[in-house]
């Protein structure tokens, strides 16, 4: 399986929705995927803004994350194994808009997407060393066991999207 | 050594002033009150440890990786130390080497009062409840709110935790409702678990987005690059950091890792091996300062990441002490992911509150309580391990959790005041120990002595012990808890009958083998159960080998178990010396009694030199396991055997100590090879564990062990089958639970015999 099938298959084993997507259609599926209203941050694909976008409050307040149902952000490396998502900090606020909202929109790129936890640690060493200050690797929504059982939507995103771009 | 700790917290029991009545009062108090929920919980993630690590093709390799890093990571700590300072200050943060706990929070409070804040948010962090941070920062005049969930519930309830990971996992969904609608007074409580939580994140959200300063512990720390790692699956994490301009990370010297990729095996070990989950849902690698924007909810403005502050505190409080302490040092290895205490039959009973001193909870607390609490901490729960040794293999780091048990048993024994009663036991016992073990533990520590003489004047010892005077005296001066059948002694023992039985019958129809073996008359099978040694001899000689029953001391198990050191060792060497003498004339050592096989495979590296050890070990075998090898030689010996339908189902459990040797294969395998249907327990331990459950503090925890035993074999299915299991203990334990005999498994065989 390339690494983008197996990293599929390991979202939906968790339950986290996934849409492929190219750069084109990718409109197309935010409209499905983001509830508004929307947070972002940018997701660095070239050729694609969400400047565009009215329905996307980017550089938001601290108030706008209150309000927010969705948080856009880009994410990578993703890691097939795990189906996770790794969200950098920067500063775009990626961290806190991937954290503030009900649901979290994770775009990533097919290119993106690692074999192995190994791999994936490897690369954020290099990014470490070369300035990146925080990496969050985030597999499914926010969860907590402590209330008697299994609640998703702890403190962080109840629910979780991942957009996968395809040529990217 | 910290000094205040966070026991006072109301509800966590003060272990220093419990006296022998008090402790089993708690135990049951425990049993009745936190046992189902902490049961409940610890026995899934339990289970879930082991469906997710069998999901890792390499997860032996793994754990060999984490654990070399450990190993060479505290070898040279101290260079780690000046490497991460240099790495955080050269980003424009702070390191503190805190001495002690002391030194730790003068540290934290002067941040906070230069942050001018009043408000203080904080991540879960056992180090910080090490170090009691909270009081200390309330008496500074801080507010200070825990954000995790369970947390949370502790502080509110005044309480303390009972687990490594899931500190309120003894409060049931009910008890936090309560807590929830009284402590706020609510019209319209929350009670469904989803309602709680969403009520919890809403008050929390108010709290994270007010306070000034957010404070973390930290799984891993990489010296390289100073990224402080933080595995959370709630998100408040992320959330203490990124809301507040300061970020403070207080962690233990020992979890400084070398490099960033170094994080590899532990992150994917520590979820699996703790609750069960392949990954947590955050994994956070922080190298703060964080270039991510300030949030001020108060005026809806986001600031500059550069005005973040970043502070690191490394604690030493003992740790580097015990880096210096060649049995204590393992300690430092651990990564705290409460495999030991989730695999633990007697935590998954009582929890942390009995299962824990002053801070950590679970087998390997008495490592960290000795450690940065100091010896007395670890005295009231370090008997709760029974050195049953399923943790080893469920922890990531391998570390070998009971050996820790056994030495600080040892060295509180060493520290302790000669009983009142010594008398009593000292013509009996003359043992190595200087000190003063405490009676009871010479008692069963010495327990090779009491079987000779009960042994030498049965049947009249049994008699006389059976009285109900004798049985008051036993449990008023040794607490022999009088609920338990005594074992009855024989007069003749296995080496006694075997040096005057007629010449054997050994089988010569196989000519593949040509050994011979030694069958260790250990304690139990030479004095007590001399049947089942017969057994094992007729079995052995039907399967062509020719046996030898010498006399042998005992194997020392009895004092390891009580921590009687230097006793164990005077054992250990005069038992090697005898059947060294054997192996070199080429005979193998076939044991009955798995506890006694553990020693020779696996707690003799602790008492022996290495070449002595070895030799012994790798002559050494389970009477089961030479059966099946013994069955690979030649299939016909199978044919020795005709089961009577009757023993053609088999409920099996296995001795814990011959599962982590990884041997209750065999007699599962030599079972279904005779043509039985073998159904094995699940269960971690059948709770008697050697003297544990005779001992009246513990008696009604060691029946409930047992009890979960006694459901699983009497499920229908199961409940019609013949019981068999490897251990003598495993075999009392069951037959005070069962209205069924149990049986050894050399037994079966031996009835089986055409
Ligand atoms: S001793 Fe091992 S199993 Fe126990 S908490 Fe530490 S790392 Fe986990």
């Amino acid at each position: 399986m390339s690494s983008v099938g197996s990293f599929t298959a390991s979202l939906s084993e968790l339950d986290v929705p996934w849409t492929r997507s190219t750069v084109d259609a990718l409109d197309g599926v935010l409209d499905d995927v983001l509830a508004p209203p929307t947070v972002a941050a940018p997701l660095g694909l070239d050729g694609y803004s969400l400047t565009d976008r009215s329905d996307v409050t980017l550089d938001p307040t601290p108030g706008d994350l209150d309000g927010a149902t969705t948080g856009l952000t880009a994410a990578g490396p993703a890691i097939a194994d795990y189906g996770s998502v790794v969200v950098r900090a920067d500063a775009a606020g990626s961290e806190p808009v991937s954290l503030y909202c009900e649901r979290h929109v994770a775009v990533v790129a097919e290119s993106a997407v690692l074999p192995s936890m190994r791999a994936a640690i490897g690369e954020l060493g290099d990014a470490i060393r070369d300035g990146l200050t925080g990496a969050v690797v985030a597999t499914g929504p926010s969860a907590t066991a402590d209330m008697g059982e299994l609640v998703y939507g702890a403190h962080g995103p109840t629910e979780v999207h991942v957009v996968v771009v395809e040529g990217r | 050594m910290a000094s205040d700790p966070a026991h006072e917290r109301q509800g966590h029991d003060a272990p220093h002033d419990d006296s022998h009545e008090d402790r089993a009062a708690r135990i049951r108090r425990l049993l009745a009150t936190e046992g189902p929920a902490v049961h409940e919980n610890t026995v899934g993630f339990n289970e879930g440890r082991y469906e997710s690590v069998a999901r890792l093709d390499d997860y032996e390799a793994l754990k060999e990786e984490a654990r070399t890093i450990k190993e060479d990571a505290i070898e040279r700590l101290p260079a780690l130390v000046e490497a991460v300072t240099e790495a955080v200050e050269a980003r424009g943060g702070h390191v503190h080497l805190a001495a002690d706990a002391a030194d730790a929070n003068r540290y934290i409070a002067e941040v906070c009062t230069d942050a001018d804040a009043d408000h203080v948010v904080k991540s879960k962090s056992m180090t910080s409840e090490e170090i009691a941070v909270n009081d200390a920062l309330a008496d500074a005049g801080l507010r200070v709110t825990e954000t995790d969930l369970g947390e949370w519930v502790l502080q509110l309830a005044d309480d303390a935790p009972s687990h490594l990971v899931a500190p309120a996992i003894h409060k049931s969904r009910e008890e936090i409702a309560r807590l929830f609608e009284h402590t706020f007074d609510l019209e319209d409580p929350p009670e469904t678990a989803t309602e709680l939580t969403r009520f919890a994140r809403e008050r929390l959200g108010e709290h994270l987005a007010d306070a000034d300063v957010g404070l973390t512990g930290a799984n891993f720390v990489t010296a390289d690059t100073g990224t402080i790692t933080l595995v959370t699956s709630e998100g408040n994490a992320r959330k203490t950091v990124a809301a507040t301009d300061t970020h403070v990370a207080v962690a233990g010297v020992e979890k400084l890792v070398p490099t960033v990729e170094d994080l590899a095996p532990f992150v994917e070990l520590i979820g699996r091996s703790g609750t069960g989950q392949d990954i947590t849902s955050y994994v956070s690698l922080l190298t703060p300062p964080v270039d991510t924007p300030t949030l001020d909810f108060d005026a809806d403005e986001t600031g500059d990441p550069e005005t973040r502050e970043f502070h690191l505190v490394l604690l030493d409080n003992g740790r580097l002490d015990m880096r210096e302490d060649d049995d204590l040092r393992e300690t430092l290895y651990c990564i705290r992911c409460s495999a030991c205490a989730n695999t633990c039959a007697n935590f998954q009973q009582v929890g942390g509150h009995a299962f824990g001193g002053e801070t950590y909870t679970g087998g390997i607390a008495t490592g960290w309580e000795a450690g940065v609490h100091g010896l007395d901490a670890a005295a009231a729960f370090n008997d709760l391990c029974t050195g049953c040794s399923r943790c080893v293999e469920a922890c990531p780091v391998g570390i070998d959790i009971p050996w820790i048990n056994t030495v600080v048993r040892d060295r509180l024994n060493r520290s302790g005041e000669t009983d009142r009663f010594d008398f009593l036991v000292d013509g009996l016992t003359p043992d190595a120990e200087s000190g003063g073990p405490p009676l009871q533990k010479r008692f069963f520590g010495n327990f090779e002595r009491v079987a000779r003489l009960a042994s030498a004047t049965a049947p009249l010892s049994n008699r006389l012990a059976a009285t109900d005077v004798v049985r008051a005296a036993m449990e008023r001066t040794l607490g022999v808890d009088r609920r338990r059948a005594l074992p009855q002694f024989r007069r003749e023992t296995l080496v006694e009958w075997f040096a005057g039985r007629p010449d054997p019958l050994v089988t010569d129809a196989f000519d593949d083998v040509t050994r011979e073996v030694v069958l260790y008359p250990d304690l139990y099978t030479n004095h007590v159960h001399v049947e089942r040694g017969k057994a094992a001899v007729r079995v052995l000689e039907a399967l062509g080998v020719r046996v030898v029953v010498p006399p042998v001391g005992s194997s020392g198990r009895a004092p390891f178990s009580q921590g009687m050191v230097s006793t164990a060792r005077a054992h250990a060497e005069a038992v090697t010396d005898t059947l060294l003498t054997h192996v070199e004339v080429g005979r193998d050592v076939v044991t009955v009694e798995p506890s006694d096989l553990a020693m020779f495979r696996s707690d003799y590296h602790h008492l022996l030199d290495d070449d002595r050890f070895e030799r012994l070990a790798a002559a050494s075998f389970g009477c089961l396991e030479y059966c099946y090898g013994l069955f690979e030689h030649d299939e016909r010996r199978t044919e020795q055997f005709d089961v009577p339908p009757a023993d053609r189902r088999v409920a099996f459990h296995g001795h814990c100590q011959q599962r982590t040797l990884g041997l209750d294969g065999y007699t599962e395998g030599v079972l279904e090879r005779l043509g039985c249907d073998v159904a094995t327990s699940t269960v971690e331990c059948c709770g008697m564990a050697g003297s544990f459950g005779y001992k009246d503090d513990y008696y009604e925890l060691s029946v409930a062990v047992g009890e979960d035993l006694r459901d699983q074999f009497t499920v229908e299915g199961c409940a019609d089958r013949t019981v068999v299991a490897g251990g003598t203990s495993c075999v009392e334990q069951l037959d005070a639970l069962l209205d069924r005999p149990a049986t050894h498994p050399v037994e079966l065989l031996a009835r089986a015999l055409v």
